[in-house]
Formats: structure tokens, sequence, C-alpha cells
């Protein structure tokens, strides 16, 4: 059925559709209206779910992470300062294995205060052992947290499901929202002792002192578990398909853009407009941040790639950037723009991509 | 009141021998108690502290209560969710959040929080009066004038209640305790147990290298506390009550000297007559304070 739904209100009808059962979170600008409307739901009841008003973001994923450990099926989300105050958590989650998902609105991390959208602190969780997806239009958003609660699930690895910040989170759009039969059959109820479960009288100890063979154990697993995350995306068994990338106007691409996001609506429009000028570019657009999809772009044959991303990792540049060149096979051009929600349309993308493939590129900032 | 008779306890060890806490460890006398009086309805959440080292290490655990380790500030949150898995899913057990005082220092907006909520669990601060397991620093609720390691010349600010702010924040049930009166503690732990919601026990836990007493004399110690008048024991349920322990020291004239209580400790050796004599002010002013708290509630 299709459906009018902002990215925040399309998070919140997959969590919705997906049964969730314990829902704890603190507002912030932009997420606050997924767990307004989440909030709403339970009290209608239209969602059995405990929803849990706590004093902050630490304990928001404190007690996803207690509701989590008990065998429920659980979800928060939040945004730039307070992922950051829950990242203690987010590391505990993590390491614990559980399979947490968690929407993140992209937004500036301060100061100065700014509540647009920039992925810096989505990228904070890069070494976390997170899941880490970014949608690019509510469709995604939407899809991307029902697959993420089917993926963590199979692999205990925590998920989370990026959305910019105003650009999808407010911005309504037709999304295509499946039956609530067809989401029962693809998402059955979490298997309750997996990995482990807390519960009276079975006096197990979870997260405790041990070896530090132990913890290089634990990190080598998650690492190699999180190469798999690629297969389990494919085949999850969705009603639409997904890969860890879209691919756009790749096939005979000279010139490839990599990027993730809201922004590569425009920068598609751009490629549209290259295009008709008979300029051979496409984009590699990035729908996963970990699992890093080395594969997919160390395949990606063409003369140059440019990478576009709206972070910073202060003393090296583009996070996205140095990965890609740590694995592709043609020169790769990096650009920071768009940081602290700086507006990047269309015609900027076109003027970008035009000199990117003449040589004349230089750095781009505003 | 609910009366415990020693001979009515269970035999059955929750915290196992072999353990690794220190000898005279008030900590291993609570937490016995604590199986005592609720068994194997406890699930432990036990935030970073002493009490994580006593609960084992590698493959091995002294525990028989299953016990989730979380981080410093998150505990009564974590408790929060745990609570609410066994509510939904039809498992009869207490989320026991046991914590130091360092544990509700660094977690006090959560523990807050989780108490506003009335959210169900039992919480335990076990406060030795300082950071004990990082090395003796002062903590909130170390007494005025204590050397710590990070107060080396004794402590210059005044401890805080935790128990009469948790009282202010409308807990179902509130209770000070001490490790020198094991019977009062898990009579309390019972009557908690019987309330439901946000129930939170202070229980007072004299550390022996933490304070500088030989460990052979920790439950002396507890007990010197709460016959000088230092600690007082009392239980509101609804109603607020000096526990019997304590009931006698009201009258000033029946408590033990507090220089006995002060010069046994190594960490109060540096005091003055004028501070012993402060010091006294102090505890006749919290005790007026409990006693209109008697009236009030």
């Amino acid at each position: 059925m299709k459906k009018v739904l902002t990215g925040n209100y399309a998070v919140a009808e997959a969590v919705k559709m997906a049964r969730t059962e314990f829902i704890a979170a603190y507002p912030i600008t932009p997420q606050t209206t997924i767990v307004e409307r989440l909030a709403e739901m339970v009290e209608k009841g239209e969602l059995n779910a405990d929803f849990v008003r706590v004093e902050s973001e630490h304990s928001a994923l404190a007690a996803v992470y207690g509701a989590s450990a008990g065998g429920l099926r659980a979800f928060t989300a939040t945004s730039s300062h307070g992922l950051l105050y829950m990242y203690e958590m987010c590391w505990w989650v993590a390491n614990s294995r559980l399979p947490v998902v968690m929407a993140l609105v992209t937004r500036t991390i301060g100061p100065p205060w700014n509540i647009h959208t920039d992925h810096t602190d989505l990228l904070t969780l890069r070494d976390s052992g997170w899941i880490l997806a970014m949608s690019e239009n509510a469709q995604e958003a939407f899809d991307l947290t029902l697959i993420g609660f089917k993926v963590a699930e199979q692999i205990d690895l925590p998920f989370a499901v990026g959305l910019d910040g105003f650009q999808v989170s407010h911005t309504a759009e037709v999304v295509d929202v499946p039956e609530q039969s067809e989401v029962d059959e693809f998402l059955p109820e979490r298997r309750r002792n997996k990995p482990f479960v807390i519960e009276p009288r079975n006096p197990i100890t979870v997260g405790g002192l041990t070896t530090n063979e132990c913890t290089m154990i634990l990190r080598r697993e998650m690492n190699r578990d999180m190469e798999k995350v690629g297969d389990l995306v494919k085949n999850a068994g969705y009603v639409r398909d997904y890969d860890l990338v879209e691919r756009y106007r790749l096939d005979d691409a000279e010139y490839v853009v990599i990027m993730m996001g809201a922004w590569c609506g425009d920068a598609k429009d751009a490629i549209d407009v290259l295009r008709d000028e008979g300029v051979q570019i496409g984009m590699l657009r990035l729908r996963f941040v970990r699992p890093f999809p080395a594969e997919e772009i160390a395949k990606l044959d063409c003369k140059k790639i440019l990478v576009v991303e709206r972070d910073c990792s202060v003393g090296k540049g583009g996070i996205i950037a140095t990965e890609v060149k740590s694995v592709a096979n043609s020169p790769v051009q990096s650009v920071m723009a768009g940081l602290g929600g700086v507006d990047v349309g269309v015609d900027d993308f076109v003027s970008m991509f035009r000199r990117f493939v003449k040589g004349e590129l230089g750095e781009w900032w505003l | 009141m609910v009366v415990v008779k020693i001979k009515d306890l269970p035999k059955e060890k929750f915290l196992l021998p072999g353990n690794t806490s220190c000898q005279g460890c008030p900590h291993a006398l609570g937490l016995k108690s604590l199986g005592m009086a609720l068994g194997d309805d406890v699930v432990l959440v036990v935030p970073a502290g002493c009490t994580t080292i006593i609960a084992g290490s590698k493959d091995k655990s002294s525990f028989k209560f299953p016990c989730l380790h979380v981080p410093f500030a998150s505990a009564p949150a974590v408790a929060t969710g745990l609570g609410s898995a066994f509510r939904r899913l039809g498992k009869k057990g207490i989320p026991v959040v046991w914590m130091g005082d360092g544990g509700s220092d660094i977690g006090f907006a959560t523990l807050s929080g989780a108490c506003v909520r009335k959210d169900d669990m039992i919480v335990i601060v076990s406060d030795n009066e300082a950071y004990m397991n990082t090395g003796i620093q002062t903590s909130g609720t170390t007494f005025w004038k204590a050397r710590t390691t990070t107060s080396p010349t004794g402590k210059r600010e005044e401890k805080k209640d935790l128990a009469l702010i948790m009282l202010m924040h409308k807990a179902d049930y509130v209770a000070t305790a001490s490790v020198g009166y094991l019977q009062d503690f898990i009579g309390k732990l019972r009557k908690a147990s019987e309330i439901d919601g946000f129930r939170f026990i202070h229980l007072h836990s004299p550390c022996p290298p933490g304070w500088g007493f030989d460990s052979s004399e920790t439950v002396e110690m507890a007990r010197l506390a709460v016959k000088c008048g230092a600690w007082i024991l009392w239980e509101f349920d609804g109603k607020f009550r000096i526990s019997p322990m304590s009931k006698p020291y009201a009258d000033k004239s029946k408590r033990a000297p507090l220089t006995e209580y002060l010069k046994k400790q190594r960490r109060f050796r540096h005091l003055s007559d004028e501070d012993i004599a402060e010091i006294e002010r102090r505890i006749d002013e919290q005790w007026r304070v409990v006693l209109a708290l008697e009236d009030v509630f």
C-alpha cells in the first residue's frame, strides 16, 4: 500500500510493523518525530511495546541493552549529540552482540549549534561493530529498518539506519508499505535466547572480566561476521531486493562518483545532465559503510573516481575517500562538501562533476 | 518491619566461597545477605566497581545469581530494560542493581530517572564512602575531613545524603542499612521485594583498606557507626520509621563516643578536637532531620 510519509514516520511505521517490543529514546532534533510517533502508536494500542521515557540518550541505549539482553526486540533513535552521549553504550551493545536497531537521523556535531545534516556523527560508529546503513529517501529508511532487524538478529550485530536530518527525516514522500502479513513472514519473532538471555534462575554472567585473548577472539569474530552481512542483505528475502551499494548509470562509466545519503538524488540529476552532454559518468552510491563495500569499489573499471562526502576527519580529510583509496584500482579524488548542512544542489554538482571530468577540480568547501 | 531469624535463613550460597573480595570485605557480607534474602529471584546488574572483581574472571563466576555487567553510569537504566523483558515474557524475578557510591555519583541522572518512572527494580548502593576499586578516591558520599588519595589532607566538602535524596524522589521504598546489622538488611530486602516499583537501599559498608582499620573489624566498625549516631538506620514504606537498631541513639546520651569510631580509622587520624566537635554538630543536625521526617511521613 502506498502511503505519504516523512522519513521519520516511515521509520516509525517500520518499527511498528516489526512488532518491536521495547523502545527507549530521548528527544533530539531532527530525530524527535520518530519517537513521538512511536509513543502515539503505543498509547493508541496500535503497537504492543513498552515505551520508556528515559532521562538521557545514554540511558536510552542502556535500557534498550537491558531489554535486548532479556530477549526483547528493541529499538532506539537519536542524532548527533545524542549519539555522542550514548557512545559508550554503543560499544557495549556491539561487543555484547545484541541485535539492537537504531535510527540515526544525521545532524551536525557542535559547537556551534547546528541542527542540519552532516554525516560525521554516523561515522563515529565506524569502528564500533555496528552495521551502518545510510538511506537516500523515506522508502529506503523504511525498508532498511525492517532489513535491519532481520540481519541484526541473524548475525548478532547491532544495526544503525542513517537518514539525513530534514532532507529525509522531515520530507514527505510516497512510501510503498508492505502488508503486515508480508512483514510477519519476512521477520518472525526474535529467537529470545540468541546470542544469550539474562533471566531469573539461569545463573550466567555476561560482560565481566575475562582473559585478554577473549577480547581478541570477540573482535576477530565480529570482524569476520561483519563480512557476511553483504550476503545476508542480498538474500534477506525482503519484498524489494537490496545490496550494499546502488549502481546508477555505471555500466559504461569512465568517471565514477561515490557518495551516500539524501543528496545523491541531486547528484544523480547532475549525472543525467552530463550524460546528456555525452559524458560517460555514473554513481556508486554507498548504502552501507559497515560492512564497507570493498569488492564493489575494487571492481570499478574507470578512468577516475570522485568521492563527495559531508564529513571530515580533521587532520586527514574525507573519511569515505580514505577508505575508498584503500581498495580502489583507479585514481581517487576527494571532495568534502555540505558540511554543517551547507546546501549543495544540482547546479553545484553539475559544476563539480564537469570540473572533475576535465581535471580542473580542486577543493570545494563553499 | 520484617523479623529475620538466623536459624530460618536458607543455607544455599549465592556468593560462592573462594571469591576475590578482600579480607573483611563489606560487599561480600552484603551480597551473601542478598542471596539469603531473595535467593534465585535476583538478577544482578553490576556497574564498574569492586563487585566487578568480586564477580570473578575468565570462565569462573563467584555468583549463583545471573549477572549482567554494565557500564559505570548505566545500571538502573539497564535494569529498566531487563524488568520489562521479565514482565513481558512472564518470568518471575527482580532486577537488582548492586553498585557502589561511585556508580551512584556518575550514574546519578540514571538513578533519578529510573526512580521518577517508578521502574521495577531494587537498587542497593553498597557505600564504602570513596572510590575504592580505583584506589580510595573521594566520592560524593566521602565523609567530611576523611583522607583519600585525591583529598590527601582531608575532604573539604560535606557528604551527600543519598537515601534522603531518593526519599525526596518519591521512591516506593527507601531504607538505610548496615553490614553491621545483616538481619535488619535482610528484613529490609524482603520488605522491599513485597513492594512494586522502585526500591532503594543505602547500605553502609566500612572498607578495611579504604578506611584504614583491621580486616577483622568490619562488622564492629559498621556497628560503631550506628552506635555513635553517625549512620542512622531508617525505613520508608509509605511511613517513615527509625529502625530499632538506631532508635536508642535518638537520645544523644546513649550514643557511643564519636572519637571511638573516628580514631579507629586511619582516614580520620589527623582530626583535631575542633574537627571532631564539628562532626558531632553535623551528626546532631542529621538526627534532627531524621526525627522530623518521622513526624512528616
